[in-house]
């Protein structure tokens, strides 16, 4: 049934509000915090689309989804030919439906948002038709190719690494994935938590590739096991993605980082995510105990707002974020924001730590702060926080976690030489062919850009998949 | 799954195991460590390998039992399997034909420091050992080191074997005599005074940090150490380190970070096996 709704009425349907689990509650457990759409609110949120003839959500897409086609299929009832739109171009939308910045993309273009209204909610509509196929249990497999003889490694299992695995095998080139952890994908399963992603939806994603025939080998570190030169030579590879993301972590170079209790985002997310530790002792491995304590992040972006939210749900008194530029200047998206606010996450804003104090023992007690005011824009167009003279201050807390960017691991690269890399140590890749400066070997994902985001690794994988398909054919 | 084919009891509490690793096998050298998980529920520890055989893929690692997750290892047979071994992970042991080394193990960092005294021993150096234990009964790879070395001294703290002393009471003799390189691998206070005693002699000395990992591939930080002037990850960086530019109160402190929970999850584990 189409949309029989007149435009001018369309605008004026307010949006839908995704439902969610109490704040005070969710803010003591890692259940998911979205409980998602039901198809009447779906429905209702679809009818707001204003099917627009040049739509401007799906340049904003990093991979172009067809939004307006699939909107068009809720508004029909056709949830299963909506999934298969979205699939046509996003090979993982039960996961960007959670965790992409859609108002920086798809819904930041909404025509709507241009009269002042809140778009269409774009991202939920997508998680919405992505779980109802999911719990249909009928998601596609897609048709898979002859077999062509090839073979292709992929090194890393995150969204680059998994969606160039699937488009791939489909290509009917055999597929293996080499992982260095023992749990496959990536950040999606050790930094982004439970309660944003719930890891049951990663494995399922899995599971799907495996019945399409890609192998999976975890505890393998390319680089160390088993080099590029010995994958392309004596184990009989043909060509090679590079997905390993930017996994090293930073931290700020102020005095007393060693400190019992300062974590890098990395390490306190990891041992709660991959390992578990919120289980301790059930599962070994432990994690400082935030049990009333106060605890401190630094950084803005989407995992630190993971990091602190973390901690709250760790029994921390309390969970304060620290950032140096404003609220607005914050890179994490912005529904996280609004959840860790409504959880009690204290936002202390421009405020820079300048040093880690402890106690005897080492531990941690305190963060020396300055406040901070926003200068004239950098180089990066942002305006530049400068400090405050005299505003110097403590801020207790026994738990500090660093949140402030990560950078390309270097561990592919010390055993490859001829693998042309930048300044920073990431990969270079032609943004095209995804071609590196080694024959048969292509790069995609943060390991490229440096940390972006999960849509873009994954439209990074799917070039790739299209460029290694054609190398192999040539 | 990683199955155990052999195992072999070294001494109270120190068990050796031989474990199917092929890939690990293939590329181990000195110095070098792996990461395993025993099972689902099993926290990811590091442990240096001793040696590998490449033709039968198999690796040997030397475990004592000193907290729940070694203690549960301790009591696995030939037959059982390990869920995830990954490596090998860190850098290879710096061997070079320096001249006349010392090589020193405390409790089980003999384990550790036995293949990288044979590596310097078959790069053409004179190696002289020092191991060091509690008692006689704690001393482990006595005739192993032995074959590898020129000259091997045994040290207890209570004479029951060897001499009476420290290694770093032995260490004082030797040095007077010219040494070019000096290897201790131990508990932190015997690496921390072997770098007190050579540093006013100014001899080359390498320590290997058994500091605190999650993943071993640089991901996490929680490694890190204070070294060669700067923040580095034991995991990529090392795990082996020029002594004098360690310190090691940080890395006495950061190893202290979990001792709370660390005993939590023993004392459980023990009242289970009890
Ligand atoms: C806490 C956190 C929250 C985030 N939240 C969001 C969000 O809400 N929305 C969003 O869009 N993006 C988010 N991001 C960013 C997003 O997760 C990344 O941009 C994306 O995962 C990058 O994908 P990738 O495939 O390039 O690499 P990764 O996901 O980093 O995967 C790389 C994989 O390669 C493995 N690997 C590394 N080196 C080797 C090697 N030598 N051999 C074998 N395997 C190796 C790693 O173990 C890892 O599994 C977040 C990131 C973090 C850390
Ligand atoms: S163990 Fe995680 S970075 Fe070294």
């Amino acid at each position: 049934m189409p949309n029989t709704i007149p435009n001018k009425e369309r605008i004026k349907l307010p949006r839908q509000h995704m439902p969610e689990r109490d704040a005070l509650t969710r803010a003591r457990n890692f259940e998911e915090v979205n409980l998602g759409f039901d198809p009447a609110l779906a429905n209702v949120e679809a009818l707001r689309c204003l099917a627009c003839a040049k739509p401007s959500c799906t340049r904003g897409c990093p991979v172009q989804v067809d939004v307006k086609q699939f909107v068009a299929r809720i508004i029909e009832g056709d949830y299963l030919g909506a999934a298969a739109v979205i699939r046509r171009d996003n090979a993982l939308p039960a996961i960007t439906g959670r965790v992409c910045p859609q108002e920086e993309q798809c819904e930041g273009d909404c025509l709507i948002v241009k009269s002042k209204k809140d778009s269409v909610a774009i991202g939920h509509l997508e998680r919405f038709v992505a779980d109802y196929e999911r719990a249909t249990g009928k998601v596609g497999i897609p048709e898979i190719a002859p077999p062509t003889g090839k073979r292709v490694a992929i090194v890393g299992s995150g969204p680059a690494g998994l969606s160039a695995a699937g488009d791939l095998v489909q290509k009917g080139h055999a597929v293996r994935v080499f992982e260095a952890l023992h749990e496959l994908g990536g950040v999606l399963v050790y930094g982004i938590p439970e309660f944003r992603l719930p890891k049951e939806i990663v494995r399922q994603e899995v599971d799907v590739l495996r019945k399409m025939g890609v192998e999976f080998e975890t505890n393998v570190v390319v680089g160390k096991t088993v080099t590029l030169d010995e994958l392309l030579g004596e184990e009989g590879y043909d060509a090679i993605f590079v997905a390993t993301g930017a996994g090293l972590p930073q931290f700020l170079g102020v005095p007393g980082e060693h400190l019992n209790g300062v974590y890098s985002a990395n390490e306190f997310l990891t041992r709660i995510n991959l390992m578990r530790a919120y289980r301790f002792p059930e599962y070994d491995q432990p994690v400082y105990d935030c049990r009333d304590k106060d605890v401190v992040v630094i950084g803005g972006g989407n995992t630190a707002m993971d990091a602190v939210r973390t901690a709250l749900r760790l029994g921390a008194r309390r969970a304060m974020l620290v950032y140096r530029r404003g609220e607005e200047e914050m890179p994490a998206r912005r529904e996280e924001i609004k959840h860790a606010k409504e959880e009690g996450v204290e936002l202390c804003m421009l405020t820079n730590p300048i040093e880690m104090i402890g106690d005897q023992r080492g531990w941690l007690t305190g963060i020396r702060c300055v406040k901070m005011e926003l200068g004239e824009p950098g180089a990066d167009g942002r305006r530049r926080p400068v400090a405050v003279p005299g505003s110097e201050h403590v801020i207790e807390a026994s738990l500090a976690v660093v949140a402030v960017g990560t950078s390309a691991n270097p561990l592919i690269q010390s055993t490859a030489p001829d693998l042309k890399t930048n300044r920073k140590n990431y990969i270079e890749a032609d943004p095209e062919t995804m071609r590196t400066s080694k024959k048969g070997v292509f790069a995609g994902g943060d390991i490229v850009t440096g940390s972006a985001t999960v849509i873009l690794a994954m439209g990074a994988g799917r070039k790739a998949a299209r460029a290694i398909d054609q190398y192999l054919r040539e | 799954m990683f199955p155990i084919i052999a195992t072999a009891q070294l001494g109270p509490g120190v068990k050796q195991f031989e474990i199917t690793a092929p890939r690990i096998a293939r590329k181990q050298l000195a110095g070098q460590f792996v990461i395993l998980r025993l099972d689902e529920n099993g926290e990811r520890i590091p442990l240096t390998i001793k040696g590998s055989d490449p033709s039968r893929g198999t690796i040997t690692l030397v475990v004592q039992a000193v907290g729940k997750t070694t203690a549960q290892m301790s009591g696995l047979e030939a037959g059982d399997a390990i869920l995830d071994v990954v490596g090998p992970l860190g850098k290879p042991s710096e061997v070079e034909r320096y001249g006349t080394v010392i090589v020193i193990g405390g409790g089980v960092g003999t384990a550790i420091a036995l293949p990288t005294a044979t590596a310097l021993r078959d790069a053409g150096n004179r190696v002289f050992s020092i191991l060091g234990a509690r008692t006689k009964d704690l001393l482990i790879l006595e005739n192993e080191v032995r074959a590898v070395s020129d000259q091997l001294f045994v040290m207890t703290d209570d004479g029951s074997y060897g001499h009476q002393g420290l290694v770093t009471d032995k260490l004082r003799q030797l040095i007077q005599l010219p040494i070019d390189f000096v290897l201790a691998i131990g508990p932190v206070p015997m690496m921390r005074a072997v770098a007190d005693v050579t540093r006013e002699r100014k001899i080359k000395t390498v320590v290997s940090l058994n500091s605190i990992m999650v993943d071993g591939t640089g991901m996490c930080g929680g490694c890190r150490v204070h070294a060669d002037g700067d923040t580095k990850f034991a995991c990529i960086d090392g795990p082996e380190f020029d002594a004098h530019t360690v310190d090691f109160q940080v890395l006495a402190q950061r190893n202290a970070m979990y001792r709370a929970q660390e005993q939590e999850a023993f004392a459980k584990w023990k009242e289970q096996h009890a």
